[in-house]
């Protein structure tokens, strides 16, 4: 018996160091969603960290089923038993507590990065967002305001222009503010890394940190009717004088519908559809 | 009582094909239908909504009222509640049919339920499968071909939601209602009639999702969310009403085995012996009766929107999408775990007969379901992290979530412990449960991902979050139907299946469904979203090779089909009565089952599982009388 | 039951199985309009398209729809078009409906026109108020989105039953764009102009063939 065990932890020792350090080193840097904004870059880390803890237990349960299925191969035409083991006390404990300990530092871990380091890793979290930016860099925001079937985006630092294109100013801090006027959306950024969902009459803040100037994907994430496949645009990052020019030439082209527009608000309560008749 | 006392009548041919039946059930429903539709059309009439819309909403779920009335009328629910407030004493079976009629009519018989609950429900499952193969279609190429955006998401949305409620019954159904009071001595569940009308609700409920097609079909995906519910076009109204009757369906399923197994063990039987089967089936049903109810709720609340003008999901009304959100997910996340329990339950009670050892770690493996059980209650709001709920709430059910993988994977510990030293047999039931932990680590571990929230960031709403669900529920619980199927269906239906054509339905199955489900983890990274038809052209390489991989295993389920038909309808070779000399007590009693099951109620002397130990006794002696007498 | 009959029986349900499943298939989930191609040739056609208050006929009567006209000069219910690439596309809609207004003012300007203006009853338009518009014509991937003013609620003969002629009260909206490499993109309403659905963005709105559809590029 002792032999079984032996090889098997033997093998799995071997496979386990080979595999951490390759994901780690060779995956990682190409794991989703990269590092195109700090918030990729965090969630990236994330990634690669439960990749490379994962990576241990896949292989210890598969290299144990892997050599049990050969080893303990029943041979030979007559059925015969195998030894009554009905359990083993230090192994069920061992157990218990290794998967309750490894669970809890992955929770803690990710509440800590989450909350402390992260500031939300993206996500949207809601008219009142808890995990906060670290220190006072002014934050640009950015209304998304998601409709079926379509992204617009509105500047309130800049009049409340609209404009169905989106840039932003490399390395600036930028607080998005994502609503809808209709249905649930999702606005998924995935290059910069964020994803909100767009409910209508709520303010979904995500905060988001771009590190280099690109262009990414705007797409929809959450089913909302026909064309929910075909809501997606590019977005640019861009230098902040080209920001700047581009901001200038949207409001110029939007001047004439601004006074339509109304103000900007934190939600725009859909006007309930008067029914026919 | 014995089998012999016990006569039922043969009919002639056409007093079978007129009176309470199948048949009856069809032309009662459909006249019902009709005459809601018309009363719904009376209580409706002069809304301004239905003017500009021409769907009649409330007409529509009268009509389905009405119709489910009918049905159910059809196959003589009624006659009994009518016939004993006419005053005519109480019964449990009499005026059954003997023959193949008896499966399409109210059969009391849990067996006849089990059975039909295998084809009925098998046959949409198939359905289901049929879509998923018209969507890989669809996605061979990155724009819209060949069906157009609207009926893409509708395929995707029959899809979802025909698998979801089939295969909610499709562990439950065949092997609960069958085996469960074989497993614990029992003749019966508590509710024979109740356990009918779950299984009939069931097919009825299929064909109500499928008349979705008739009415523009459906646009919310399995999940229904509202408030794109509240606009969708008529077809909403049939997958509301498919699921509600669902969820009727399963809350009183889960009612009748909580009571069955709680009330109606055998003498001996203490809860140290019970199979781990019963152990899955009775986890399943806590969740069942207490989760199901909620879906109905919460589709109630859907329907009043659609037809009383009200406002719960509306924002512009006062109402919210959160709360069909959150309504929706505290059902949603027990459901999935209604769908894992049985799976968990079947390999684990396979596993010991062809290791030949005992289940290793029994009482671990029920603390892993039980909390499992428990657990699923607390974590359903990381569907939602990114939704805009309360941030400080999210490391909170990341903790949880992250928590209920703790009793999940005692289940490995105790596969991995009953095949430490056994002498294993590679049968294909045996197959199935090693794929199954195979799939289900799989999709157990990119469930961690989904639990942090940063990950989730990266993945909620792509292809990440659909390969982890199929890996858990098709790779998981699927694999496991395949395998309580190959390994009871003989006990159950008496012929044995072929056993080359299983293991080619077995090879292409495992393969050729992690070569089409692992590529989509790799599509979810790389920015796929979910219930789209057109994607970023640079995906079309790996979407091709998903596709052409789903249809290898479509094929394989062609081959499971064609196995069935050959071996129950040409080669019919009947079944030994132990054909994996299982220890089970189940598989101690003759082939077919005979109809009372025991002549005797039995007395369990052990568990199930004592491979291995000289001189064990049988886990239950049949004919305690003779025993006793023999004894004194 | 002997080995024929048993044949026989599994033979007829996969038939009729089969039948069922080409039927589903065929009929529902394959189920587009007709193509309307645009008249003229590269590299400058011409699209003329109506937008209709309601259908007045089955399967929908109540709905809102757009109609096309095809080269021959008959009005198809499609909303499939197909224009040549690197063309000049220019576009005429009657609009026969009456007024919603837009929920986001935001599409009141046309973007995406040759010029950069439209033409609304014979008058430059650059920006329209939105509570004056009954529908628009986007193509989003394109750029593409012109508002289309909506007929006075007071006017005398308005239509109800598609086609509609030119004698019944209608605007006159023109414009042109560009059309670059071939594909196929969509094109849709941003009205909440589906009567009777909540947030009016229902049944017609969310048809392919009534208020959205493909524009083919080829």
């Amino acid at each position: 018996m002792k032999g079984h065990a032996f090889r098997i932890v033997a093998i799995w020792l071997v496979l386990t160091v080979i595999a951490v350090p390759l994901v780690v080193l060779v995956l990682g840097p190409h794991l989703p969603p990269g590092r195109f904004s700090v918030e990729a870059k965090d969630q990236t880390s994330a990634n690669t960290v439960l990749t490379a803890l994962l990576m241990p237990i896949v292989l210890l349960v598969l290299v144990f089923f892997g050599y049990s299925l050969v080893a303990f191969r029943h041979r030979g035409p007559a059925i015969e038993d195998g030894p009554p083991i009905r359990g083993h006390g230090p192994t069920q404990l061992t157990w218990v507590l290794a998967t309750g300990a490894i669970v809890t530092a992955l929770a803690v871990w990710g509440s800590y990065t989450l909350v402390e380091t992260a500031r939300g890793a993206g996500g949207g979290q809601g008219p009142s967002p808890t995990d906060l930016p670290k220190g006072h860099s002014p934050r640009l925001n950015i209304q998304v305001i998601a409709q079926q079937w379509e992204w617009t985006f509105r500047f309130p630092s800049y009049g409340g222009f609209e404009t169905r294109q989106l840039a932003l100013p490399v390395h600036q801090l930028v607080e998005f503010h994502v609503t809808s006027l209709d249905i649930t959306h999702s606005f998924w950024a995935y290059r910069l890394g964020v994803k909100a969902d767009a409910v209508p009459g709520v303010d979904n803040v995500a905060f988001v940190t771009a590190r280099k100037t690109g262009s990414f994907t705007i797409r929809c994430a959450e089913l909302c009717g026909l064309w929910h496949g075909h809501m997606y645009r590019t977005g640019y990052v861009m230098s902040r004088s080209d920001f700047n020019t581009w901001v200038a030439q949207q409001r110029k082209a939007d001047a004439a519908n601004l006074k339509d527009l109304g103000p900007y608000r934190r939600s725009y309560y859909p006007q309930p559809f008067h029914r026919a008749g | 009582m014995t089998s012999a006392a016990f006569e039922r009548e043969r009919r002639p041919l056409w007093q079978g094909v007129i009176g309470f039946n199948l048949l009856s059930a069809l032309v009662l429903g459909i006249g019902g239908f009709f005459l809601g539709t018309w009363i719904g059309g009376q209580i409706a009439v002069g809304h301004d909504y239905l003017l500009g819309t021409n769907q009649n909403d409330v007409g529509l779920f009268m009509g389905y009222l009405f119709g489910t009335i009918g049905w159910l009328a059809g196959l003589g629910f009624f006659n009994y509640p009518l016939a004993r407030m006419a005053g005519r004493p109480p019964s449990h079976r009499h005026h059954e049919f003997a023959g193949i009629g008896r499966y399409f009519r109210l059969c009391t018989d849990h067996k006849v339920v089990g059975i039909q609950y295998f084809f009925g429900v098998g046959i949409f499952f198939f359905i289901g499968g049929l879509n998923a193969m018209l969507m890989r279609t669809e996605l061979l190429r990155p724009v819209e071909h060949p069906f157009p955006a609207g009926q893409y998401i509708s395929l995707v949305s029959l899809h979802g939601t025909m698998m979801i409620m089939m295969t909610s019954a499709f562990i439950v159904g065949p092997f609960a209602n069958f085996l469960v009071p074989l497993m614990i001595g029992s003749r019966r569940l508590a509710f024979p009639r109740i356990e009918s009308l779950t299984f009939w609700l069931t097919p009825l409920s299929g064909l109500v999702l499928m008349s979705a097609i008739a009415r523009g079909g459906l646009p919310t995906g399995w999940t229904g969310y509202a408030p794109l519910a509240d606009q969708a076009r008529a077809g909403m109204d049939a997958y509301i009403f498919a699921f509600i009757l669902i969820g009727i369906s399963l809350t009183l399923l889960g009612m009748n085995l909580l009571t069955t197994i709680v009330t109606m063990r055998a003498p001996g039987l203490t809860w140290a012996r019970l199979p781990i089967f019963v152990w899955g089936i009775l986890s399943t049903a806590i969740l069942m009766a207490l989760a199901a109810p909620v879906l109905v709720a919460a589709q109630l609340m859907t329907v009043m929107d659609r037809a009383a003008n009200t406002g719960y999901y509306l924002a512009s009304q006062g109402g919210s999408p959160y709360l069909y959100e959150n309504l929706w997910w505290f059902f949603g996340h027990p459901e999935v775990y209604i769908l894992a329990l049985p799976g968990f339950g079947i390999v684990l009670e396979i596993l010991p007969v062809f290791a030949r050892k005992p289940l290793w770690g029994y009482r671990l493996a029920v603390a892993g379901m039980l909390g499992v059980t428990l657990l699923s209650f607390m974590v359903w709001q990381h569907h939602l992290f990114v939704s805009g709920m309360n941030s400080s709430l999210r490391p909170f059910y990341m903790f949880t979530t992250e928590l209920i993988s703790i009793p999940t994977g005692f289940i490995f510990l105790n596969g991995m412990g009953t095949l430490w030293r056994g002498r294993i047999r590679f049968s294909v039931p045996m197959l199935f449960a090693l794929a199954f932990f195979f799939n289900f680590l799989i999709g157990g571990l990119s469930g961690i991902f989904l639990s942090d929230v940063a990950s989730d960031v990266t993945t909620h709403g792509s292809y990440f979050v659909m390969a982890h669900f199929h890996y858990t529920i098709m790779g998981g619980l699927v694999f496991a139907f395949f395998a309580g199927t190959y390994y009871w269906l003989p006990k159950m239906l008496g012929f044995a299946l072929n056993e080359r054509l299983a293991k080619i339905h077995f090879w292409l199955m495992f393969v050729f469904f992690n070569l089409t489900f692992f590529p989509l983890f790799a599509a979810g990274f790389l920015g796929m979203p979910r219930r789209v038809s057109t994607y970023a052209p640079g995906l079309q390489g790996l979407n091709d090779f998903v596709s052409a991989s789903a249809f290898v295993l479509g094929f394989s389920m062609l081959v499971f089909i064609a196995n069935l038909v050959y071996s129950l309808v040409f080669a019919r070779v009947p079944a030994v009565e132990n054909p994996w000399e299982s220890k089970g007590l189940e598989w101690q009693l003759p082939t077919p089952v005979p109809v009372l099951d025991f002549e005797r109620i039995p007395v369990f002397n052990t568990t199930p599982y004592e491979y291995g130990v000289p001189g064990a006794p049988p886990v239950a002696t049949l004919a305690p009388g003779a025993v006793a007498a023999a004894g004194r | 039951m002997t080995l024929g009959k048993r044949l026989l029986g599994v033979v007829l349900g996969l038939a009729v199985g089969s039948a069922l499943i080409a039927y589903y298939i065929v009929s529902y989930l394959m189920a587009t309009p007709p193509v309307v191609a645009a008249t003229g040739t590269a590299p400058s056609v011409r699209l003329t398209l109506q937008t209709v208050a309601s259908f007045g006929h089955q399967p929908h009567t109540d709905w809102v729809s757009y109609l096309a006209k095809n080269p021959v000069g008959k009005w198809v219910h499609s909303t499939v078009l197909r224009v040549p690439a690197h063309s000049l596309v220019k576009m005429t809609i009657y609009q026969f409906d009456t007024a919603t207004g837009l929920r986001n003012p935001f599409w009141g300007r046309p973007e995406g026109v040759v010029g950069g203006t439209i033409t609304v009853d014979g008058k430059r338009l650059d920006e329209l108020n939105p509570d004056l518009a009954s529908h628009t014509f986007a193509i989003p991937d394109l750029g593409v989105t012109v508002p289309l003013k909506g007929v006075p609620d007071n006017a005398k003969n308005q239509c109800s039953v598609a086609p509609c002629t030119l004698a019944e009260a209608h605007t006159t909206i023109t414009f042109a764009f560009r059309t670059g490499k071939r594909g196929k993109f969509r094109w849709q309403c941003f009205v909440p102009c589906a009567a009777g659905f909540i947030l009016g963005f229902g049944g017609p709105m969310q048809t392919l063939g009534w208020m959205d559809g493909t524009l083919e590029v080829v």
